[in-house]
């Protein structure tokens, strides 16, 4: 079986020698347009004139348009969004961030288009800008009506009869996605009329889609095309719009190749990042910690365009218990308008701000009852998950019955059905087993009273630790989104080609569906050839995002596969006068009756007897239901599980802090390959602290980003990973019934991250006398460190 | 007025000011050489001259004239890969690959700073020749960004080629 073995990344030769290609190294014919976009220099205001002379003037210019050249000349200014049909390519008579694209230049060389796009002059009469969720929220600037409430029970009474009480709120910062490779496209125009994109995008379909909205063509006559991404993260799901449709537009008026690519500041400045936001929390519990109510309420600044902020807001609410049963809760989610970039999916895709919100509050409930806030974790923990697979046929792991004794005194055993904020019962717990798993492996209590001990004798340096759980919901809330095709060819010289319509952004999906693959034909992984995601090859694909590719796509491409390998086992098995299903696919051989072919001998059999050797394949994911408006229902299929514990050391007289060790155990069902997933944990928990810690996004009050480059955004390097970081993979089967009985990794370690930022706030801690709780905001800088230092010591 | 690129002499671009990543990239079509940032903020355009790491984003092509450049695609011959190459692949060194080039470029050059006794920011004793640990290599590799956070495979396939060279 090739399911499960570590194999490296498919294309894993490719990338150590440079021969990978991505889309700004395609060789385009030498006739071939680079454009570039003028962007506004103020957040907000209404353009009175546009003098675009001396950039139609600059060398090499070929052509240069703004919204009215557009609307002149296709009838409207073509739309790029993916949700709300709410952003015209080019500003259309107001700009509403700084940095919002006015201008489209097209030239002979990338420089050329970049140097004349610099050369336009824009009058505007400004207006005011809402640049914060405090301006937005004073303005009702708003998507939706209104704010999103969820309820479940009656928190505020539940808050209020409860023993003790903790209310606060605090900022969580937005995140740069940072792909090292920026946003690019590239269109060829073709016969006919037709178009074909290459572009740097998680969602092709939507590419195709939007180009051919654009160009008013019909999806069939364009075509996109993308081999793999230098990095993704959420910013290539919507934010490759522009620049395939300008590309396409450009493609169009002039017959000519179009390449577009963002300089890395005019990504930052134009493109999307993570929602930042304030969470506003209020609390009821007992003596030991254990929570009755709890209140959110969501602040999340959205940009000036709508995107996929809804979704996002949505998944922020559904993360808003972690691990943890809340009898009563009560989410109040605010999806603010503001003159910015326009926030659009990041990693986790507002799961992360749901959960370092329930995270926040019960470090804070734990300070309040002054226990270890692991103790208060467990107590809270939903009840673990009963014996027995979700469904007959599975195989489902032993547990531990050894649980704290808070548990019986709450009356909570293995088994027990506890349900989510939106009432989706918690089947399949695991948190609390890993959790003490890790608490074992990680020495997390002796290294806690050995850190308090450190912290008496030394003045200057605090040491902080803490552990933080993740349960992380899989699928794609959008219900309609969870389904994908694939298309497998076998040749007649046993050969095989894979198709689907996931993206590889580096997580290794294209190796792990081609394992899965392999593991029906029973051949080696190397045998299948893994093609570029093609639009005309897969059609209707949803975006690779929400953890969902491999789940998805895997089990598409194991339809295919399985409907192949039963035509070939009935086609020989009629050779051989016996039963297909006696007919064996192993070790690159077949097995029929008597006799053992090579895989080729046995295609080039079917082949000869007329029998076809190609078939799409199809997966919708089963038993998910969700109405969102009501906040009640099934969005996921399942949950991912994971827990890190994280040591940190700060100076208390400048905030400086830093990493000394992690462990981290995360939960990925039966692994279709450890390399690939303990890559994806270890780089989502570095992205993950990186977000909490040191990458801080810094707008100017007029609305511009000061922040718009390596020098001034720091994402971690190698000298911040963790000198000691252990990680190890929960591999026990999913108990749904996932391909291979996996569960999905690209999301869910983000959020171990949050244990990072729990060790400063418990360093901090550390710097007073335990009366004042450290209040740590986010991204916890050296300046919020030392800012939270000066609370605790009450010395401000 | 020649640079030698990957051991063959090529003539200089024409226009003075163009960098030796557009010159790499536009002028010869060796793609393997990465744009991240184009102001020497990542490393990922990381290339050897006569040996030594630069950003070939912040170099002139005209200043590299009459010295010896490698590339990425220089190091391997065929099939026959250097052994960081096949380092970076043994313990995944990387996830989408865009850092990769110039992460092998500076590690390649790294090794043979730490081996000629050049300190770095975390060496203790300057007396002594900086010792091979992963922390020197951790410090070393940090003006190679990788969004990914592949470090630990990165970490781990440089420490082993070093002390495979030190054995």
């Amino acid at each position: 079986m090739s399911m499960g073995k570590p194999l490296p990344h498919d294309a894993a030769p490719l990338h150590v020698s440079g021969a990978a290609r991505y889309v700004d190294d395609i060789p385009l014919p030498a006739n071939a347009l680079h454009l570039a976009f003028g962007l506004s220099t103020i957040a907000h205001g209404e353009i009175t004139a546009m003098d675009l002379s001396a950039v139609r003037a600059a060398p090499g210019v070929i052509g240069v348009w703004s919204a009215d050249d557009l609307r002149a000349r296709f009838g409207a200014v073509p739309d790029c969004s993916p949700s709300a049909h709410d952003e015209p390519l080019l500003a259309d008579g107001v700009v509403k961030y700084l940095g919002h694209p006015a201008f489209l230049v097209a030239a002979t060389s990338h420089l050329a288009a970049r140097k004349a796009a610099r050369l336009g002059r824009i009058d505007y009469r400004e207006l005011p800008a809402l640049l914060t969720v405090d301006d937005a929220l004073a303005a009702d600037s708003r998507f939706e009506d209104g704010p999103v409430i969820w309820q479940k029970g009656d928190a505020s009474t539940a808050i209020a009869a409860a023993p003790h009480q903790v209310q606060g709120s605090f900022e969580v910062g937005g995140q740069e996605h940072f792909y090292l490779e920026g946003q690019v496209a590239a269109c060829l125009p073709q016969d006919g009329g037709e178009l074909v994109i290459h572009s740097s995008t998680q969602h092709p379909t939507e590419i195709q889609h939007k180009v051919a909205h654009a160009a008013h063509l019909p999806m069939s006559a364009v075509r996109v095309e993308v081999r793999r991404m230098g990095g993704g993260f959420g910013g290539k799901e919507s934010q490759g719009n522009h620049l395939a449709i300008a590309c396409a537009l450009v493609s169009l008026e002039t017959g000519r190749p179009a390449k577009m690519r963002y300089d890395r500041d005019d990504d930052m400045m134009i493109t999307g990042k993570r929602h930042d936001l304030r969470i506003l929390y209020r609390a009821g519990f007992d003596a030991e910690g254990r929570i009755a109510g709890v209140e959110f309420t969501h602040l999340m600044r959205c940009g000036w365009a709508q995107d996929l902020s809804l979704p996002v807001a949505d998944r922020a609410m559904l993360h808003s218990d972690n691990c943890y049963f809340l009898p009563a809760i009560r989410i109040e989610s605010h999806r603010l308008r503001t003159h910015t970039q326009s926030a659009t999916a990041y990693r986790g895709f507002g799961g992360p701000q749901g959960m370092v919100g329930i995270e926040r509050v019960i470090d804070h409930v734990a300070h309040a009852v002054g226990r270890d806030p692991v103790a208060v974790r467990q107590v809270n923990f939903y009840a673990p998950m009963g014996e027995g697979p979700a469904e007959a046929g599975g195989a489902s792991p032993p547990r531990s019955t050894n649980w704290p004794p808070e548990d019986i005194f709450r009356q909570k055993k293995a088994g027990e059905i506890q349900t989510t904020p939106y009432h989706m019962p918690v089947e399949d717990f695991v948190g609390d087993a890993m959790v003490a798993d890790l608490l074992a492996s990680s020495d997390y209590h002796a290294r806690r009273a050995a850190i308090s001990d450190w912290n008496r004798n030394s003045p200057i340096l605090k040491r902080g630790i803490a552990l933080s759980p993740v349960k992380f919901g899989i699928s794609f809330t959008l219900t309609h989104l969870n389904q994908a095709g694939a298309l497998v060819h076998v040749y007649q010289d046993g050969s095989i080609q894979l198709n689907h319509g996931g993206t590889e952004m580096g997580q290794g999906l294209f190796q792990k569906v081609a394992q899965v693959v392999a593991g029906v034909f029973g051949v080696d992984a190397a045998v299948i050839r893994i093609t570029a995601t093609d639009t005309g090859k897969v059609p209707n694909t949803s975006a690779t995002a929400a953890s969902s590719g491999s789940d998805l796509n895997g089990m598409a491409a194991r339809a295919a596969a399985l409907t192949i390998r039963d035509r070939m086992a009935d086609c020989l098995a009629l050779q051989h006068q016996t039963t297909a299903n006696t007919v064996r696919f192993e070790d690159g051989h077949v097995h029929v009756g008597a006799e053992v072919l090579g895989f080729a001998e046995a295609a080039a059999r079917v082949y000869a007897a007329r029998v076809s050797l190609s078939s799409t394949g199809f997966y919708a994911t089963p038993k998910i239901i969700w109405d969102r408006k009501r906040g009640t229902g099934r969005p996921f299929l399942y949950f991912a599980y994971g827990a890190a514990v994280t040591e940190v050391v700060i100076d208390r007289l400048t905030g400086e802090n830093r990493i000394l060790r992690t462990d981290i155990l995360h939960d990925t069902g039966s692994s279709l390959n450890p390399a690939l997933d303990i890559g994806q944990v270890e780089g989502a928990y570095v992205q993950g602290a990186g977000w909490l810690t040191m990458e801080e996004l810094v707008w100017d009050a007029k609305g511009a980003l000061r922040t718009h480059a390596p020098s001034t955004y720091k994402i971690p390097a190698c000298s911040d990973r963790p000198p000691v970081f252990n990680v190890r993979l929960w591999n026990r089967p999913n108990r749904e019934d996932t391909v291979g009985r996996s569960k999905a990794v690209g999301e869910p370690p983000f959020m171990l991250g949050i244990s990072t930022f729990l060790a400063l706030s418990d360093a901090v801690a550390a710097c007073g006398d335990g009366s004042v709780y450290p209040a740590l905001d986010a991204p916890a800088t050296p300046e919020r460190v030392l800012a939270a230092v000066k609370r605790v010591a009450r010395d401000v | 007025m020649a640079i030698t690129i990957n051991g063959t002499e090529v003539p200089l671009p024409e226009d003075p000011r163009m960098s030796l990543a557009e010159f790499l990239r536009d002028g010869l079509h060796l793609t393997g050489t990465k744009i991240g940032c184009n102001q020497g903020g990542c490393g990922a355009c990381t290339v050897l001259i006569d040996g030594q790491r630069v950003l070939s984003c912040l170099t002139l092509a005209v200043q590299a004239e009459g010295r010896e450049v490698t590339t990425i695609e220089g190091l391997s011959s065929g099939d026959d890969l250097h052994p960081l190459q096949e380092a970076f692949i043994a313990h995944d060194g990387f996830q989408c690959g865009y850092c990769t080039p110039g992460q092998i470029c500076a590690a390649t050059a790294m090794l043979r700073e730490l081996a000629e006794g050049m300190p770095s920011s975390v060496t203790g004793d300057l007396s002594r020749p900086a010792p091979l640990t992963a922390e020197e290599i951790r410090e070393r590799m940090s003006g190679n960004l990788c969004r990914c956070g592949a470090h630990n495979g990165i970490i781990a396939a440089i420490l082993q080629v070093a002390q495979e060279g030190a054995a």
